[in-house]
């Protein structure tokens, strides 16, 4: 499967900064690029607009040469935000909140560190952290082909970050996933990723 | 002893409120047939033990007579106020998911409900429902929705863009499902507000209505009857014909505050903990 971001042009209203400029980029299924740039470059603005959640100007987003929004129910291209909290119903058990995602298999909440206890909580009652490894799992559905991780480990300590990165690079090479990685972090990056892009380099 | 967390004691008291307001319901209906029965070798006679509330000029039991009130009041209230209530939570949702031209048109009739006077339309709705019992509900019902549909469609507007909704959406999740988990929850604190606040209202109006003869017939002990028939013997120093009856209303709004307070406290995920 490929993801294509075709052309793309976007900015925040009329009267606003230009943030993305005819810009393409190709990810295939297994492949996992970075992207890395300084803040205000529009990483964010990029993973929103490949996951549907927002719409280009100018261009499309294909997945197998099928414009992406031209999927209904379950999209296939997943996005984990950088600030979880946000990203669950203050509402619900964790437990609910994994109960949204796809089908998740008891492996990869094992393979995150989720403790089982941690599943009768409400967000409130977990650290932030936790909080991550939940919106992961959820991402992690059956049916998702493309994973794109919007800083998802900034908040996390270092030997949370590897033991996080490390499962995610073994389970989307498993299971053939595609992965965009977004972060400033240029050595996690590297270490990461199969190929690299500096946002700021293209877009300016 | 260990002290009891502050859950424990919402849930009791919510119980208590509510056993308290059923019984009230459940006791005034029984004695719907002896509240008129009228007896005058005890007429006018003051607060007793056998006569706890006293008696009237025509020889009724006032303590019977408070309880068949109450029992309507609470009926009358928790039934318009409920049907309003969830009248507003249905058309705040959908003026707000439905699109532009639901939503116009739900706003539309919201301004138009409001810009009529309140008891005006109350008086003319339940004049048209041929008074009485069903007049008084289905009037309160129509003409309290508006300022609650308001607060719950400004509500599920904001909730749309709350980035836990979108990403719901992307898992697939239905439209109808959506509301139901994720708006719902969220939409319930304030129309639990929204019904307690309503429920004192909906007496009242009823009280007005009927004391301005559009409301119930003179023969049924609502509150509103027995307060404003006594106004005439409050100045012959029979105190107790409007003093139980008015504070025992007092004391069934004031319980069912409690009890919506408690439930708001038992179902809010911040206070888990205390």
């Amino acid at each position: 499967m490929v993801l294509e971001a075709r052309n793309i042009s976007f900015r925040y209203g009329k009267d606003t900064r230009q943030i993305l400029n005819d810009f393409s980029l190709q990810i295939e299924s297994g492949e996992r690029v970075g992207i890395a740039a300084p803040s205000g470059f529009g990483k964010t603005t990029f993973c929103k607009i490949l996951a549907g959640y927002e719409r280009p100007d100018q261009g499309e987003v294909y997945l197998e040469g099928r414009p992406l929004i031209s999927y209904r129910g379950y999209c296939p291209v997943q996005m984990i935000w950088q600030h979880p909290e946000q990203a669950v119903n203050p509402r619900l058990r964790m437990r609910e909140v994994l109960r949204e995602g796809d089908e998740i298999e008891e492996d990869i909440i094992r393979g995150l560190g989720i403790e089982e206890d941690w599943l009768n909580r409400f967000p409130a009652e977990i650290s932030g952290g936790e909080m991550q490894r939940f919106c992961i799992a959820r991402a992690l559905g059956k049916r998702t082909r493309f994973i794109l991780a919007d800083e998802i480990s900034t908040m996390l300590d270092l030997i949370t970050q590897s033991q996080i990165w490390n499962f995610l690079v073994e389970e989307v090479s498993r299971r053939q996933i595609g992965l965009l990685a977004v972060s400033h972090s240029m050595p996690l990056l590297e270490n990461v990723c199969t190929r690299v892009c500096d946002l700021s380099k293209i877009t300016s | 002893m260990k002290r009891l967390n502050g859950r424990i004691w919402a849930a009791v008291l919510f119980g208590a409120a509510i056993l308290f307001l059923t019984l009230v319901t459940a006791a005034g209906q029984m004695c719907m047939e002896e509240s008129l029965v009228t007896d005058f070798s005890r007429k006018n006679m003051a607060p007793g033990i056998s006569y706890i509330f006293g008696t009237d000029w025509l020889g009724r039991d006032m303590f019977i007579r408070t309880l068949t009130g109450l029992s309507l009041s609470i009926r009358i209230g928790l039934l318009a106020a409920g049907v309003s209530s969830v009248f507003a939570l249905l058309l705040g949702t959908m003026a707000a998911t439905m699109g532009r031209t639901v939503d116009s048109v739900i706003t539309w009739l919201i301004d138009l409900v409001m810009g009529i006077p309140h008891i005006l339309l109350l008086i003319l709705i339940s004049y048209a429902f041929g008074k009485g019992f069903k007049g008084v509900v289905v009037g309160v019902a129509l003409t309290h929705w508006t300022s609650l549909a308001r607060v719950m469609r400004g509500e599920v507007m904001q909730l749309k863009e709350a980035l836990y909704i979108k990403a719901a959406q992307k898992l697939g999740m239905g439209r109808f499902k959506l509301v139901w988990k994720h708006m719902i929850p969220h939409l319930f604190p304030q129309f639990l507000v929204g019904l307690i606040l309503m429920f004192p209202h909906a007496i009242l109006h009823e009280a007005s209505i009927t004391f301005l003869g559009f409301g119930l017939p003179p023969e049924q002990p609502a509150v509103g009857v027995i307060l404003s028939e006594s106004m005439k013997y409050l100045a012959m120093g029979r105190w107790w014909l409007a003093l139980f009856p008015g504070l025992l209303l007092v004391l069934t709004v004031v319980l069912f505050d409690v009890a919506g307070e408690s439930l708001r406290k038992l179902l809010d995920p911040a206070g888990v903990h205390k």
